[in-house]
C-alpha cells in the first residue's frame, strides 16, 4: 500500500518512513504543504498521514484541497494539539482519524490499515481469494491454513492484486505500489517478485494478461 | 488602630467632646467674669446711692447709739430666687452701728474703709464695697453674698450643658450613620472582593465612584488586567511548550519503536542515531525553554556595566558546543586594537549572541562560514553574526522573533525560540535586535548595543 507521509519534522519523518515501511507500506515522505499538494496530484495513494502544523500552512489546508478535488483518500491526522476542539475541527475537515503525539508506530499502522479498509467499503480486515489468506495487520498469508513466507515487496505486491482480485494490474501500476520515490526500480523487479509469488502460491494463482498486466486466477462461485 | 470606621468615630467623638468642654470652660470664665463685673457695679451703685440719699437727708438715721438695729430702707428685688441680694449696713466712723437692711447681719461686713474687699460673716463669703462719708461721719457698707454669685454662674452653665447632654445620645447617633454612610463604598467593595473566587478577575465597576476611591479602584483594575494578561501569557507559552516538545518526543519514540521491531543492523543504527539526535534537540529546547523563562521571570533593574565587546563575543561563542575544528566560526579579533566597550547585562548578551550564532550555524550549509565581528558606529556598538544560508524571507523577517515561530526556511534542529530569546534579551539592556537579508543571500543579526566611552 502506497502511502504520502506529511511531516516537517525530519526525526519524526524519518521514523514515519521507516516504521511504516517496516509494517508494510510503500511511504513517499515530504515536509511541506507545497510538496504535499504536488504528491497528491502526480500521484494516486491508497492513504496520506498529515501532520498539522507545517512550515507553509496548515495540514488541514492539505486536506480540504484535497476533499474539494473529490479524492476521498483516507487521511489520518497527526498533530501535538489532541484536545478534543482540535480533533473535532480535523475530523470535520474531512479526515478520517486523528492521532495525538507521541504516538505509538503499530497504533497508527493499524489506524491508517482500518482507514484505508473502510475507504474501500471493506468491513473485514483480511482479504481472501482462493484459498489465500492475507492479513495486512499482522503481515502475514496462509494457503489453504498454511503459513506462506513472502519478502516485503512480495507481500506488497500480493496485497495490491487481492484489493482488487477480479481487475488486471499493469506493470507501472504495481511498481508505483511496491517502490517509493527513493527506491530504485529493478527493471524486471515486478516479473522476478510474481514468479516468487507463483512458487510459493501455486503457479496458477496469478494470471498474466499479456500486454496489459497481472490478475488473480477466476474463481468460480 | 486598624479600622477606618473606629478611627474616625473617636476622632469625630472626641474632638466634639473637647470643643464642648473647651465651650463649656470658656463660658464658665466669661460668665463668672460678667457676672462679678455687674455684681460689683451693682454694689458699689447701691453703696453710693445710700450714700447721697444719706447726704441729701432723704433718710434720716439717728446717728445715736441704740438705733444700732434701725433698719433702714429695704431693697425690693422682683427675682424670688435672688430675693435679698444686697444687706446694707450704715457705721459711724467711729464704728457704731447706726442702721442695717434686714437680712445684714450686726457685725462689720468688712474691715475695709474704702472700696471692694471680700469678708467671712456668720460662715457665708461675702463682697462688700465701702464709702466713707465724712461730712455725715458715716460709713456705708454694701455686701452681697458670694454664694449667690456662684449659684448665678452655676445657673448658667448648667442651662448649658443639660441641653448638651440631652443631645448628646442623638448627636452619637448622627455620627455612627454619617460615618456608615460615608465608608459604605469602601465596604461594598471589600465585599465584593471577598465573595469573589480567586480566578475572577473582571474589573470592578468604576462608574458612580467618590473620587477619593476612584484612584484606588482604578489601580486595582490595571492590576487586575496586568495580571490577567501575565496569566494567558503564561498558559499559552506552557501549551506551546508542551506542544513544541511532543513532536521531537513523537520523533523518539517512532524511532525507538522501530530500533525494536527492526532486525536490519542498517535500520537498527540509523534509528539510534536518530534517537541520539532527537534528544540532543528536545534537550536543547529545553534549556532555551529554561532560558526563556528565566528572561521572562527576571523584572529585576537590569544591571548595566561596561565590558568589552570583542572578549563577550569570544566569551559567548567559547560556550558554544561547536565542531572540534571550529571552522566555521570566524570571530573577527578585536584584540590588536583597543577595546572597543558596551554597556551590557553580559549574561543576557551572551545568552543573546549564542542563540543567534546557533541560529547562523543551524541556517547554513556546513561548508559555508558564520562571521561574527563588532562594529562601533556613531549610535553605538553592533555585533553582527552573519550566516550563508537561505535567509529570512522578507514577509516573515518581523515574525521570526516572535516564540515558537519556524518560518519556511527553517533549519531541522530549531525551535522557534532562538531569535525570541536574543530579542527578550536585548530588550532588557535597551539594545536592539535587527535582522536583514544579505545581498549575496544569508542573513544578518545585528544587536545594537550602547558604548561606554572611548576605548582606551
Amino acid at each position: 500500500m502506497r502511502l504520502l507521509v506529511v511531516e516537517d519534522d525530519p526525526l519524526l519523518l524519518d521514523g514515519l518512513t521507516v516504521g511504516l515501511g517496516l509494517a508494510g507500506f510503500t511511504v513517499d515522505a515530504v515536509t511541506t504543504c507545497e510538496d504535499a499538494f504536488a504528491a497528491l496530484s502526480a500521484q494516486a495513494y491508497e492513504g496520506v498521514v498529515l501532520d498539522l502544523m507545517l512550515p507553509d500552512g496548515s495540514g488541514l489546508d492539505v486536506l480540504s484541497d484535497l476533499r474539494r478535488r473529490g479524492d476521498a483518500t483516507p487521511a489520518v491526522l497527526l498533530t501535538a494539539r489532541d484536545q478534543v476542539p482540535d480533533r473535532i475541527a480535523g475530523l470535520d475537515a474531512g479526515a478520517d482519524d486523528y492521532l495525538g503525539k507521541p504516538f505509538d508506530l503499530d497504533e497508527l499502522a493499524a489506524r491508517v490499515r482500518a482507514a484505508v479498509r473502510r475507504g474501500k467499503g471493506r468491513s473485514s480486515a483480511t482479504l481472501a481469494w482462493g484459498g489465500v489468506t492475507l492479513d495486512p495487520a499482522n503481515r502475514s498469508v496462509t494457503r489453504d491454513g498454511d503459513l506462506v513466507i513472502l519478502t516485503r515487496r512480495e507481500f506488497a505486491l500480493l496485497a495490491a492484486l487481492m484489493e482488487r482480485p477480479e481487475s488486471i494490474l499493469s506493470k507501472p501500476a504495481l511498481e508505483e505500489t511496491i517502490y517509493g520515490w527513493q527506491e530504485e526500480v529493478e527493471s524486471n523487479a515486478v516479473e522476478v517478485h510474481i514468479h516468487k509469488l507463483r512458487s510459493k502460491l501455486g503457479s496458477d494463482f496469478i494470471r498474466t494478461v499479456r500486454g496489459v498486466g497481472y490478475r488473480l486466477r477466476e474463481v468460480r462461485a | 488602630m486598624k479600622s477606618i470606621r473606629a478611627r474616625l468615630i473617636l476622632i469625630l467623638m472626641g474632638s466634639t467632646g473637647l470643643v464642648w468642654l473647651l465651650a463649656v470652660g470658656w463660658i464658665y470664665l466669661s460668665t463668672q467674669a460678667e457676672v462679678e463685673r455687674v455684681l460689683d457695679a451693682r454694689l458699689m451703685e447701691a453703696a453710693r446711692m445710700v450714700n447721697s440719699l444719706l447726704s441729701d437727708h432723704r433718710i434720716d438715721v439717728g446717728l445715736e447709739e441704740g438705733a444700732a438695729s434701725h433698719v433702714v430702707g429695704e431693697f425690693e428685688h422682683s427675682h424670688r430666687p435672688y430675693e435679698r441680694q444686697l444687706s446694707c449696713q450704715i457705721w459711724t466712723l467711729e464704728g457704731s452701728l447706726v442702721g442695717r437692711s434686714e437680712n445684714a447681719p450686726a457685725t462689720p461686713l468688712s474691715e475695709v474703709v474704702d472700696g471692694f474687699s471680700e469678708t467671712e460673716v456668720g460662715g457665708e463669703r461675702w463682697r462688700v464695697f465701702s464709702v466713707e462719708n465724712q461730712r455725715l461721719n458715716v460709713r456705708v457698707m454694701v455686701g452681697d453674698s458670694l454664694k449667690i454669685r456662684e449659684s448665678l454662674v452655676s445657673d448658667v452653665i448648667t442651662g448649658l450643658v443639660v441641653p448638651a447632654l440631652l443631645i448628646l445620645p442623638f448627636l452619637v447617633g448622627v455620627i455612627l450613620v454619617s460615618v456608615g454612610r460615608g465608608l459604605a463604598p469602601l465596604s461594598d467593595m471589600a465585599e465584593t472582593l471577598t465573595t469573589r473566587p480567586a480566578n475572577d478577575l473582571r474589573p470592578l465597576k468604576a462608574d458612580k465612584l467618590p473620587k477619593e476611591i476612584a484612584p484606588a479602584v482604578n489601580a486595582l483594575n490595571g492590576l487586575f488586567k496586568r495580571v490577567e494578561d501575565a496569566r494567558d501569557r503564561e498558559r499559552s507559552f506552557t501549551a506551546f511548550a508542551a506542544h513544541e516538545l511532543k513532536t521531537p518526543l513523537a520523533g523518539v519514540k517512532t524511532q525507538a519503536q522501530i530500533a525494536l521491531a527492526s532486525d536490519d543492523p542498517a535500520v537498527h543504527a540509523n534509528a539510534l542515531r536518530q534517537i541520539t539526535m532527537g534528544v540532543d534537540r528536545t534537550s536543547r529546547l529545553v534549556k532555551q525553554l529554561l532560558d526563556l523563562a528565566a528572561l521572562e521571570a527576571n523584572d529585576a533593574e537590569s544591571n548595566l556595566q561596561a565590558v568589552s565587546a570583542h572578549a563577550l563575543l569570544n566569551r559567548s561563542v567559547a560556550e558554544l558546543p561547536l565542531p572540534a575544528d571550529g571552522a566555521r566560526l570566524v570571530v573577527e579579533g578585536g584584540e590588536a586594537r583597543a577595546p572597543v566597550m558596551i554597556f551590557a547585562e553580559p549574561h543576557f548578551l551572551s545568552l543573546a549572541l549564542r542563540n543567534l550564532v546557533e541560529n547562523a550555524l543551524n541556517h547554513s550549509p556546513e561548508t559555508s562560514v558564520v562571521e561574527c565581528r563588532v562594529e562601533r558606529e556613531t549610535e553605538g556598538v553592533r555585533l553582527v553574526v552573519q550566516d550563508n544560508g537561505p535567509g529570512i524571507p522578507e514577509d516573515e523577517i518581523l515574525k521570526v522573533v516572535g516564540k515558537f515561530v519556524r518560518g519556511r526556511n527553517r533549519s531541522a534542529t530549531g525551535s522557534g525560540l532562538g531569535l525570541a530569546i536574543a530579542q527578550a534579551a536585548i530588550g532588557r539592556m535597551d539594545g536592539t535586535l535587527a535582522l536583514e537579508n544579505r545581498d549575496g543571500g544569508g542573513l544578518r543579526a545585528v544587536l545594537t548595543v550602547r558604548a561606554a566611552g572611548a576605548g582606551t
